[in-house]
């Protein structure tokens, strides 16, 4: 396996989006070359801070206020809705 | 090398019967459903507009939009899938109104320089988010994701920030599994690529790079 058809599975592989056989043949590939191991390795990182980091949180004071302002909103399109009465 | 493991939490077993009450008008059980996704709605469209104004009104229009349209939900995806397309699409159209220059478009493949070839491979400290301070840190990740095109950051957002799956990510989307595979392995690649420069092992003496010592990449 070259390392460009490595890279076109690394997806799958972080996935574990793929069959034992085509696992078996990029786990190989991963035992001898260095380069591919850290591409995967910092790729999985790489995500892992992404999922991990708390970028934009909703702060609760504007959470509660924009929830405010859509519950009174469908109300009232509630009242306008002829379906709904 | 073991694989992610996703950030995937099934619909609760009420949440149909919610969005059946919420059908019939009860607006109690849709504010359940507000509380419930709010907060990856407002992440995803601030992710997608890179402005907190507008991720502010897409969770307000997504949500009145969703509302005034849950006769047309019919249960065959999960309710999240349906609200994610909605939000998407609402934050789209933000994004193109303050950029009209540019085409906004999920569609299209971006051909960027910086594709799918690794090129920085050195290996990473080994707590590398430590390095930097929580502010520090919170301001590279940022940037780093703004670099990407809208159409990669997208997918990035919904598959690995949200964990959606493949298929309620392309169904969210309204594109192919092989385009939002295409498009994840480049986000990724990308995004590793950039934090290279702020992760990578370092010889003792040097320095680490910060956004304003003009290794980063913006």
């Amino acid at each position: 396996m070259k390392c460009s058809e490595f890279l076109q599975e690394l997806t799958n592989y972080l996935d574990g989006a793929i069959d034992d056989r085509t696992k078996s043949e990029l786990e190989n590939h991963l035992s001898w070359c260095h380069n591919c191991y850290v591409v995967c390795d910092t790729t999985k990182k790489t995500i892992e801070i992404y999922r991990d980091s708390q970028l934009y949180e909703l702060p609760d004071d504007l959470r509660s206020r924009l929830r405010s302002a859509i519950v009174s909103k469908c109300q009232g399109h509630k009242k306008v809705d002829p379906e709904s009465v | 090398m073991s694989t992610i493991q996703p950030k995937v939490s099934e619909p609760a077993s009420d949440e149909l019967a919610l969005v059946q009450a919420a059908k019939e008008g009860d607006v109690g059980a849709f504010e359940q459903l507000i509380r419930r996704y709010d907060r990856n709605v407002f992440r995803i469209a601030q992710h997608i507009t890179q402005n907190r104004e507008d991720a502010e009104d897409v969770v307000q229009d997504a949500f009145l939009k969703a509302y005034s349209n849950l006769k047309q939900f019919q249960g065959q995806s999960k309710f999240y899938t349906w609200l994610v397309r909605i939000a998407v699409n609402e934050a789209l159209m933000k994004l193109r109104r303050r950029r009209p220059e540019r085409t906004v478009s999920l569609d299209e493949e971006v051909k960027t320089e910086e594709d799918s070839v690794p090129r920085e491979v050195a290996d990473w400290s080994p707590n590398p988010e430590q390095q930097y301070s929580q502010a520090e840190l919170r301001e590279i990740l940022t940037r780093t994701i703004q670099g990407l095109p809208a159409s990669f950051r997208t997918v990035f957002v919904l598959r690995d920030v949200e964990g959606l799956s493949t298929e309620e990510t392309a169904e969210a989307l309204e594109l192919s599994i092989p385009a939002v595979k295409s498009r994840l392995l480049r986000a990724r690649l990308q995004l590793r690529e950039r934090l290279s420069r702020f992760f990578q092992k370092r010889e003792s003496g040097n320095g680490k790079p910060t956004l304003e010592s003009g290794d980063g990449d913006q």
